[in-house]
């Protein structure tokens, strides 16, 4: 169907991995997207610090729910350390791109994926390190605002009669 | 797998009698309607005979009616042609907040042009109430343009009313009825209506036509500029099978309107019915009833999102919208909904249907059957519940 979504997007989304809560997790990580409203919660098992089991819930686009999948699929079985280096990029690239402005969505379950890892090493006491590059994405991040049809961009489309 | 069309709102198949009836003039009878030649003869004659039928659609003189290229096009000229063309006596505009974005951004645009635009509210049902346009309005105002019905919501406005109040203020009134075409009654003998905008395309005409009606009297100043057709309103050398396309569709719209809005209502009946009795917490968006256009189901479910529901509904061979087509390339939820009150997350859970007359009850029936599991499935996956409140812990 939509053209607009890859034929894995669309695999993922309709038959998603690894939905669910875990109901004693050791870390979970809840992110949402003010502008398109989306919301994504993450939950991870650890052990010997490997991810042993990762799942989601996601209030969202095919696009979100795709990339939760995606994300937990190439979690599981890495180490921590590995599991943060999981970037938006690689969300993206494994479900062969994303619409431009369905790019968000992957930024969100790589960022969940981050935030619940962050949270079990927060629990253990242990300082959770800034994953690498982490700064310089957020910086360059477009962040939701793409509505080409904005009225912002109305004096740019709008010839003056 | 039988595919079933429930997104008349974003456009409607073509009449094959309308079909029929374009056919020779891309090919036999194609010529300009501006040449002295026979050929341009035919074109001319072909779009007088479509002028009346649009005309007599609008219970008016064909002279009245301007030929464009759509919705869009015939809401820019109503609003930009008749601001710029009042200017001189004010410039201020009223409109409504569930406006079709070619009203909205019009009038955006004109606010960046000096113009003052006022963005009447409405009630939780979409409606906007004259009372509200009367306070609005001063001695400013040159322009009031509120739509006959609403594109998501199905919300038929009291536009007799609100023209009332408009002309009585000493405005001029328009109204996008492109959604209201061939289901409402619209007859401009009758109503205070100043300028009214249709499109071909939503009621079994082609894409890329539509028209104007503008009353004896009223001036514009036109935006798009050359040889001076349509009365100097629209320079173009003239969609002719489109046009002929629009005068026919309308001719069979207007003459089967009772019979198809009986049918559509029926239809739209039981989805409404058969949809929140077999969801849980589903609800719909929009008045119940007279008030409601006869093709539109509006729904909302909490605890998941549109475009999941409508990439599974295709899966199992159902068109629907969840909203405005035109807005998929937006996040944002849709002003229309925000305007009826509805929390973020209510919008994305929103689903239309738009009915036709070539909508049946059995598809209704299946449609019933369908969205429930859909509905189901999505929310297994949402972390949203009765437990959870919805509050977005935002990324960054
Ligand atoms: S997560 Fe926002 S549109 Fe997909």
């Amino acid at each position: 169907m939509s053209p607009q979504y890859t034929k894995t997007v669309m695999e993922h989304f309709t038959n998603p991995h690894n939905v669910g809560e875990i109901p004693d997790a050791d870390g979970i990580g809840e992110v949402g997207n003010p502008v398109c409203g989306d919301l994504m919660y993450i939950y991870i098992k650890v052990k010997d610090d490997i991810l042993t089991d990762v799942k989601f819930k996601t209030f969202g686009c095919g696009a979100a729910i795709a990339t939760s999948s995606m994300v937990t699929d190439l979690a599981r079985g890495k180490t921590l350390d590995e599991g943060l280096k999981i970037t938006r990029k690689d969300v993206a690239d494994n479900l062969g791109g994303l619409p431009p402005q369905k790019m968000h969505c992957s930024n969100l379950a790589a960022d969940g994926l981050h935030e619940a890892i962050h949270d079990y090493l927060r629990k253990q006491g242990r300082e959770p390190p800034l994953p690498p590059g982490a700064k310089k994405e957020h910086e360059e991040d477009d962040h939701c605002v793409v509505d080409v049809d904005s009225p912002i961009h109305i004096e740019d489309t709008v010839p003056k009669p | 797998m039988e595919r079933v069309y429930f997104d008349n709102s974003a456009t409607t198949k073509v009449d094959p009698r309308v079909l029929e009836e374009m056919l020779p003039f891309f090919t036999e009878h194609y010529g300009n309607a501006s040449s002295l030649h026979s050929f341009g003869q035919d074109a001319y004659d072909a779009m007088e005979l479509a002028r009346e039928r649009v005309g007599a659609a609008l219970g008016t003189a064909a002279r009245d009616i301007i030929f464009t290229s759509g919705g869009t096009e015939s809401d820019n000229l109503a609003i930009q042609g008749a601001a710029y063309a009042l200017a001189s006596k004010g410039r201020h505009i009223i409109t409504s907040k569930v406006e079709h974005h070619a009203i909205l951004h019009t009038c955006q645009f004109l606010e960046t042009q000096g113009f003052k635009v006022s963005y009447l509210p409405v009630n939780e049902e979409g409606w906007v109430s004259p009372d509200s346009l009367k306070e609005a309005m001063t001695k400013e105002t040159t322009l009031v343009s509120i739509m006959a019905a609403n594109n998501e919501i199905g919300t038929i406005q009291p536009v007799k009313e609100l023209a009332e109040v408009a002309k009585e203020g000493g405005a001029i009134f328009h109204t996008d009825a492109v959604q209201a075409m061939t289901k409402v009654p619209l007859d401009m003998s009758k109503l205070k209506i100043d300028l009214l905008s249709l499109s071909a395309h939503k009621v079994h005409g082609p894409k890329g036509v539509g028209a104007l009606y503008v009353r004896k009297g009223v001036k514009l100043r036109p935006i798009i500029y050359g040889g001076g057709h349509e009365r100097g309103l629209r320079s173009s050398t003239e969609n002719i099978p489109g046009i002929v396309g629009l005068g026919k569709a309308l001719e069979i719209g207007m003459s089967e309107m009772d019979e198809s809005v009986a049918k559509m209502s029926a239809v739209r009946d039981r989805l409404i019915e058969g949809t929140l009795s077999s969801v849980p917490r589903s609800y719909l968006n929009g008045p119940r009833g007279a008030n409601r256009l006869c093709n539109n189901a509006h729904f909302r479910f909490d605890y998941i999102e549109g475009e999941g529901m409508i990439l599974h509904l295709d899966m199992r061979g159902f068109a629907a919208s969840t909203g405005s087509a035109c807005s998929t390339k937006s996040l944002e939820p849709s002003h229309v909904l925000r305007s009826l009150g509805l929390k973020h997350e209510q919008c994305h859970g929103s689903l239309r249907l738009s009915l036709s007359k070539f909508n049946t009850m059995n598809e209704a029936e299946l449609f019933i059957e369908a969205i429930g599991p859909v509905v189901e499935n999505l929310r297994k996956m949402s972390p949203l519940n009765e437990k959870v409140d919805y509050n977005v812990a935002t990324v960054h």
